[in-house]
């Protein structure tokens, strides 16, 4: 069950989920530095999430090598993006119904 | 459960995101002002002190000298192309200051090598001008290639890039056209529009 009732996925309650989610909607492909900057987050706290949001194959993973130092990419699945556009869905109808109250 | 104002909060953040991973935002209006000031300054000097007004295409500046007049021309443009970077990059420290965010990052190196390419084949293009003694196409042509750089970089930045971009490429074209009129044309695009750029800029978004 990873969509709650309304629509909205249950692995974007985070926040931090959620920007995660946002930076790699608008980027092919964020290397974990650029996205623990954009988040300003620590290294175990944003590795903890970007697992959890690979645990729900919503982002992948591409690991290579710049010289000697190993560089891993993230980007999202196409599933993630069918969930992202679906939460975001969710969000605006939620949204736009509680106006109309 | 989460509550109404936190979805709105969710939304905001999103969007938030989306700009700040993608775009290039710390620019500040100050920059296009002083560098428009920095390159009026430049061309007038030139102009009064140093005589030169390349009015045709093979051209030498007429008194004091033909080839240390010229060189202190390129002195004197590089002397203003590194005030303009300077301050360029301190305004935006400063931008990236305010909004939370360091200047070196990600987009910021985007941005760089997008405008690097044009203004590195603009540069050579430059200096094979010189060598064949085709003086008054440099003014033009620096004109033409940094519209090239900032058309590449309006895709990430803010929009009003774009069009400060056609306005010096069409300037570029013009000087190329009117040769006599090369130098005006260049104290005209890289003074008085990044000046007008900098106050719209600076109205519109720090005020």
């Amino acid at each position: 069950m990873r969509i709650s009732i309304n629509g909205l996925h249950k692995a974007f309650e985070s926040r931090i989920r959620l920007g995660i989610m946002s930076a790699l909607a608008v980027n092919d492909m964020l290397d974990f530095n650029s996205l623990k900057e954009y988040l300003d987050l620590t290294d175990g706290n944003l590795a903890s999430h970007i697992k959890a949001l690979e645990k729900e194959e919503f982002i992948g993973v591409e690991k290579s090598f710049v010289g000697k130092k190993p560089n891993t990419k993230y980007f999202m699945t196409k599933e993630g993006r069918k969930a992202f556009n679906e939460h975001l869905e969710a969000l605006e109808k939620f949204i736009k119904s509680g106006k109309l109250i | 459960m989460k509550e109404e104002k936190d979805y709105i909060k969710d939304i905001t953040e999103i969007r938030s995101m989306m700009e700040r991973s993608s775009k290039f935002l710390a620019l500040s209006g100050w920059e296009g002002i002083l560098a428009g000031i920095y390159a009026l300054t430049g061309a007038l000097v030139a102009y009064k002190v140093f005589n030169f007004n390349p009015d045709k295409l093979l051209y030498t500046i007429e008194s004091g000298g033909t080839s240390a007049g010229f060189t202190n021309v390129i002195i004197l443009a590089i002397a203003v192309l590194i005030m303009a970077l300077g301050t360029a990059v301190l305004f935006s420290n400063m931008k990236a200051g305010k909004r939370g965010e360091k200047l070196w990052n990600l987009t910021t190196r985007r941005l760089l090598v997008n405008m690097s390419v044009p203004l590195v084949a603009g540069g050579l293009l430059i200096l094979i001008l010189i060598s064949n003694g085709l003086i008054g196409l440099i003014a033009p042509c620096t004109l033409i290639f940094y519209g090239f750089a900032l058309y590449n970089a309006s895709m990430l930045t803010y929009k009003a890039v774009r069009i400060l971009a056609f306005v010096e490429m069409g300037l570029g074209l013009a000087g190329a056209y009117f040769v006599e009129y090369g130098l005006l044309i260049w104290a005209l695009g890289f003074g008085v529009v990044h000046i007008i750029y900098g106050i719209y800029m600076y109205y519109k978004y720090e005020r």
